[in-house]
């Protein structure tokens, strides 16, 4: 899991069967001091995200777990919404 | 599994269902001499006790995760699995 925050979102119409009604948003990987960590990515929105929200991502296989249906091809998958990062 | 420093907690109260009542950390991978390798990231607490500043056992593989945690479908790949007390590098 990594922190993230959401600076946009992806309009989508033809996608590969499962991934309908999903929604993609545009995630910059942060670290725990929210400097830049790595390249932005295409994240399924699993948490009601919007932009500028600070959230935390799943990747890899975990990413499709939190889907519905869970077998889709998703490597990067929004689960939740920071309020506050204690560090 | 990898030694990791706890650098602090996330609160977050919206979140997928898996997460609920679970303690989320903030943490940093070690080498074997406790300096920071690469970057933090996040882990699920299963330790119930692991505090800032101590250092953890981070197992980072999905399907062990969801054994220990007995739900096959859990999105949950990186799992804090102990407390470490003590490390002995090398031979003497």
């Amino acid at each position: 899991m990594y922190l993230g925050q959401v600076i946009g979102t992806v309009v989508c119409t033809k996608r590969v069967s499962g991934l309908e009604g999903a929604r993609f948003l545009l995630v910059q990987p942060l670290d725990h001091q929210r400097q830049k960590a790595g390249p932005v990515e295409v994240a399924v929105d699993r948490a009601s995200a919007s932009p500028g929200t600070l959230v935390f991502l799943e990747g890899s296989r975990e990413a499709a777990l939190a889907c519905d249906p869970w077998f889709v091809p998703v490597d990067s998958a929004i689960v939740g919404i920071v309020d506050e990062v204690d560090t | 599994m990898n030694l990791c420093r706890v650098l602090g907690t996330v609160v977050a109260t919206e979140k997928h269902p898996a997460f609920h009542g679970r303690k989320i950390l903030v943490v940093q991978p070690l080498d074997e001499k406790l300096a920071p390798l690469g970057k933090s990231f996040l882990a699920v607490d299963n330790s119930s006790s692991a505090g800032k500043g101590d250092v953890v056992l981070v197992m980072n593989e999905g399907n062990g995760a969801r054994q220990v945690l007995g739900d096959k479908q859990a999105p949950i790949r990186s799992l804090v699995m102990g407390v470490v007390d003590r490390l002995d590098v090398g031979s003497r």
